[in-house]
Order: C-alpha cells, then structure tokens, then sequence
C-alpha cells in the first residue's frame, strides 16, 4: 500500500523524467531565489520570467518546437530586458524596478502577440504553462547542465556577491564596481527561469524559484542553510506535487506550486524565525 | 551684524579660506581649487589645501555645506567638477572610508564576524579562506571594540553602539594609512563614543592620517589638532582653536542660510 503510492508511479518513465526536472529545478532555483530575496529583487525575476516569452516565440516561430531554438530565444529576450532596464535605469531618473516593468510589460506583449500571429493557441498554453510530463532526456541533459552550471557559479562568487548585497559602497571600494557579479547573478536568474519553462512553463517557474526561497526566510537567519532549505521545500514540493497530480489527475506545473505555496504559507505561520507564530506570542507577552 | 560683515565680503568676491596651497611633498594628500556640483547645486565650491601625514582633522560645518561630498571626493566615491585631488603616498594608501549609518543594508542576515572579515578583503579578497592568522586578527579587532562576545550575532540584532563598534572592527582590519569617518559619533551613547575615540587617538600616535565629519563643537575642540571649516567654500582650514572661533563659526551658519535663500529666488 505504501510503496504502491509512493513508489509505484515512478515505474513510468515520463514520471521519473518530471521527477528529475523538478529535482534540476530545485537545486539551482533555490540559491538562486534566496539571493534574489537578499537582494531586494523578488518582483524583478517576476518581470524576467515574462520577459522570456517573446524570445522563446520567436524561436518557436523559426525552428517549431524545438528545445534548444526556445531556450536560446528565451535566455537571450530575458537577458537583453535585463540589461536594458539596468541600463535605463544608471542613466535616466527612472529606478530599476520601474525601468523592469516598462520592459517586460512591452516583451509580454510582444511575446503573445507573436503566438498568436503564428499557430492556434495551445501553443501559447504549452509556452505559458508547460508540461512537466513531457519532459524528454534532451530537456533533462539541458536542466542538468544550467544546474550544476548555476551551483557551481554561486559558489565561486559567493563571497562577493553577499558582500556586494549587503555594502555595495564598501564592496566597490575595495574590489571595484559590482556590475559584472550583477550581470553575472541576472543570468544565474535567466537561465534558472529557461531551465524551468519546458516543464513548468514561464509563468510557473518563477514559483518554484521564489516560493521555496521565500518560506526558507522563516526557518534560518543564515544565508547558506537559507539556500539549502529552499532547495529541500523544491524537492518535497515537486515530489510531492507529483505524487498528487498522479494519483488525483490534476495538472502537474500548477499542483507542484501550490503545494510550494503550502509550505510557504505553514512556514508563514509557523516557522521559527519572524513569522505570524512569533507576533502572536510577543503580543501576548507584551500584554 | 555679522551678516552684513558676510555679505560685503562676499560681493567683493573674496574667499574666506586661508588654506595655502603647499608645494608637493611626498605622502601629502593636496586639494586643487576643488569644486563639486551636483546638476546645477554647488556642493563644494573652490576648495584648496594640504592634509599633511599623521594628522587628525575634524571636519565641521552646517547642514547641507559639503561635509560628506568632501570627504567622498577624497576617498574617491565621487569625481570633483572642477580641481583635483592628488594622493602622494603609496599603492597602500586606499583610504579606508566609513559613510553614514544609512547606506547600509541593516536587516542583511550575516554575522557580526561576517561583516568584521569583510575588512580584511585586501588581502583575502573574493576567493581566498582565511587563515589562522586571519582569524586571530579579528578576534583582536572585535576585542578592541568590545564585541568579542557579539562575534555570531546577527548584525539586525545590533543596537546603533555596537553596530558602529563593528564597522570601526572594520576599519581596523583594513589597517589603512588614510581614514575617513563621516559622522561616526550621531546617534551613539557616550561610553560607545569613548571607546572609538580612544581608537581614532590610537590610530593617530601610529602615524595614520584620520579625517572625521563631526557635529559636536566641544569634541572638535577637544580632541581634534586641526579643522577643516566647510559651508560650500573653505572658511577655515588649520589649528582647530583658529578655526573653530565664535565668529567663523556664526559665518558659515550665516553662509549657508544665504545661500539657501538664493538657492530658492
């Protein structure tokens, strides 16, 4: 009975493939996430993750459905909206955020607008949404390599890049300008948010970067256990969000999230460090 | 009466500043008829003169006159419009420079220690561990400010004391010939003042050469050799009992309340 619900439905293979995505995905989104939070820029992976639709359209509308086409099309659309909003934001009055929102609104639209001008509009929900369940080995080898690429990245420059977070003035003093470990991180971002858009498409991948990190605040003031305890909800998420799409029939991209957003919301209430639980209690202690 | 006194002065176009320009020298930092602007704000206006080695310098002047652009000009964060500075020293004398509290990410979640090693990023820089050496360095500089049992506190749990104990640990762990402190004294109890300014004298008798804004006119007197006098012009730059007189003082609150005016009309 145990195994049978447990185990048993990883004897298919597209199972254990949107098993190991999820898995890819939970190890480099993560960190990724963690020092998104750290460094104030929550909303903008949420600009990039829309960011990447117009690219990954256009690659579409060259070579089809073709993973690497899409990929390359997405990485480089949301990395030129990265850059530009960067860019407009050093040189005119406007902040990076608002600079972000200008951009990736303009490449949402022009994202859909391109799909729709191509094929029917199950292609626009492929895109959008993914499908975890058609995951193929080409797709798995592509996750797998922006993930190990992505880990081993963050830890080269991980010293540089908390101290450029937490001082940026003291950081460009004694190193020098932080703009290239800033580029350097907008990619990490990008090619996370590529990685992730095959099987969970561009809209929901942003939730397994962000809700895992997110909840992870909750549980740790440290920042490297905060990078391993987002990387264990993504795994416990997109196991378990698996498990429930199987056996109940619901859409996969969609369960996985929500059961990260479950935890984040139980991490909100519960968790050891400034959550609900924590107000409560000092509420009561007060009075 | 002094107003008056301010403003002939200033229609003849004479400079109050008595701040010679010194021949160079070598380890002798120079200010060449500096002037920052910002957009169409004068900040700092035509400021000349010599900051010899191993002195310590108490920067004073109102609100709003040039304080912090100085001393970001002289560590290099800002470009000067007009004028240069010129470092005669060594490649060691990257001044170590402390800003005002609030440029800082203060709920950031890392150490005490943490942000303590970070001082020793000339050395160690962005790849290489710390050694033992290393680390008895900091334990000496978290003792010398009195954090040696705060060394894995996170820094959110800080009062504004301590936090600016940790930030001067810092500043000794970078162990440079040049440093600049901008307002290290606001907002801090006198016990946690005491101590940094027992580590500013420190620093003084081993040679360093210490430039510090400050807003307290009895510790200028006190404990400061020299003062340089800003509001957007130089209106002093010398002995501190020179400098620091009633009347210069009256002039460059005088100064700065004209200037607003003009900035308005």
């Amino acid at each position: 009975m145990f195994k049978e619900f447990f185990l048993s439905p990883f004897h298919y293979e597209f199972m254990r493939n949107a098993l190991l995505s999820c898995f890819c995905l939970s190890l480099g989104c993560g960190p990724v996430g963690v020092f998104l939070i750290l460094r104030r820029m929550s909303l903008m992976g949420d600009a990039l993750s829309h960011a990447i639709l117009p690219g990954a359209a256009i690659g579409y509308m060259i070579a089809g459905l073709s993973l690497p086409a899409l990929s390359l099309g997405g990485f480089i659309a949301g990395l030129l909206v990265a850059l530009l909003a960067g860019l407009v934001s050093r040189t005119t009055l406007l902040k990076e955020d608002a600079s972000f929102a200008g951009f990736f609104l303009i490449a949402l639209a022009l994202g859909v607008f391109i799909i729709s001008m191509g094929k029917s509009s199950i292609d626009l929900m492929n895109i959008l949404f993914g499908s975890a369940l058609a995951v193929n080995h080409q797709t798995l080898l592509l996750m797998g390599t922006i993930t190990t690429f992505t880990l081993s990245t963050l830890a080269i420059i991980y010293r540089a890049l908390v101290a450029e977070c937490f001082d940026p003035q003291f950081f460009g003093r004694v190193h020098g300008h932080g703009t290239f470990y800033h580029i350097l991180f907008l990619m990490l971002v990008v090619l996370n948010l590529v990685s992730g858009f095959q099987s969970m498409g561009t809209l929901l991948s942003l939730g397994m970067m962000m809700l895992p990190a997110t909840a992870a605040q909750f549980w740790t003031r440290k920042i490297w256990p905060m990078g391993a305890i987002a990387v264990l909800i993504g795994l416990v998420s997109g196991y378990s969000g698996l498990l429930v799409s199987y056996h109940m029939n619901y859409p996969t991209g969609p369960s996985i999230v929500l059961i990260a957003g479950l935890i984040y919301i139980f991490s909100l209430l519960f968790g050891a460090k400034g959550s609900i639980r924590h107000y409560i209690t000092n509420r009561v202690k007060q009075s | 009466m002094v107003v008056d006194d301010y403003s002939t002065r200033f229609s003849m176009g004479l400079n109050f500043r008595e701040c010679p320009l010194v021949e160079s020298h070598s380890k002798k930092i120079l200010v060449d008829h500096l002037t920052v602007t910002y957009g169409k704000t004068v900040a700092l206006e035509d400021i000349s003169g010599a900051i010899e080695p191993n002195s310590l310098i108490a920067i004073f002047g109102p609100n709003g006159g040039g304080k912090s652009t100085f001393v970001k000009v002289l560590a290099s964060l800002i470009k000067p419009t007009k004028g240069s500075i010129t470092h005669h020293c060594q490649s060691t004398c990257q001044p170590a420079y402390l800003p005002q509290q609030s440029t800082m990410h203060r709920s950031f979640p890392i150490t005490v220690r943490e942000v303590v090693a970070m001082g020793l990023w000339h050395t160690v820089g962005a790849f290489k561990s710390l050694t033992k050496t290393h680390q008895s360095l900091i334990d000496q500089a978290l003792e010398r400010v009195g954090l040696q049992d705060y060394d894995s506190r996170l820094i959110e749990t800080l009062s504004g004391g301590q936090f600016q104990r940790m930030l001067f640990a810092r500043v000794i762990l970078e162990d440079s010939s040049l440093i600049i402190l901008d307002e290290p004294f606001t907002a801090i109890d006198i016990h946690t003042s005491q101590t940094l300014l027992a580590l500013i004298q420190e620093w003084h008798q081993k040679g360093k050469t210490i430039l510090v804004v400050l807003h307290d006119l009895e510790m200028a007197r006190k404990y400061f050799p020299e003062t340089i006098l800003l509001s957007k012009h130089c209106l002093g730059w010398g002995p501190t009992s020179k400098v620091l007189t009633d009347k210069n003082i009256m002039n460059s609150y005088h100064a700065e309340k004209i200037d607003r005016k003009r900035n308005h009309v």
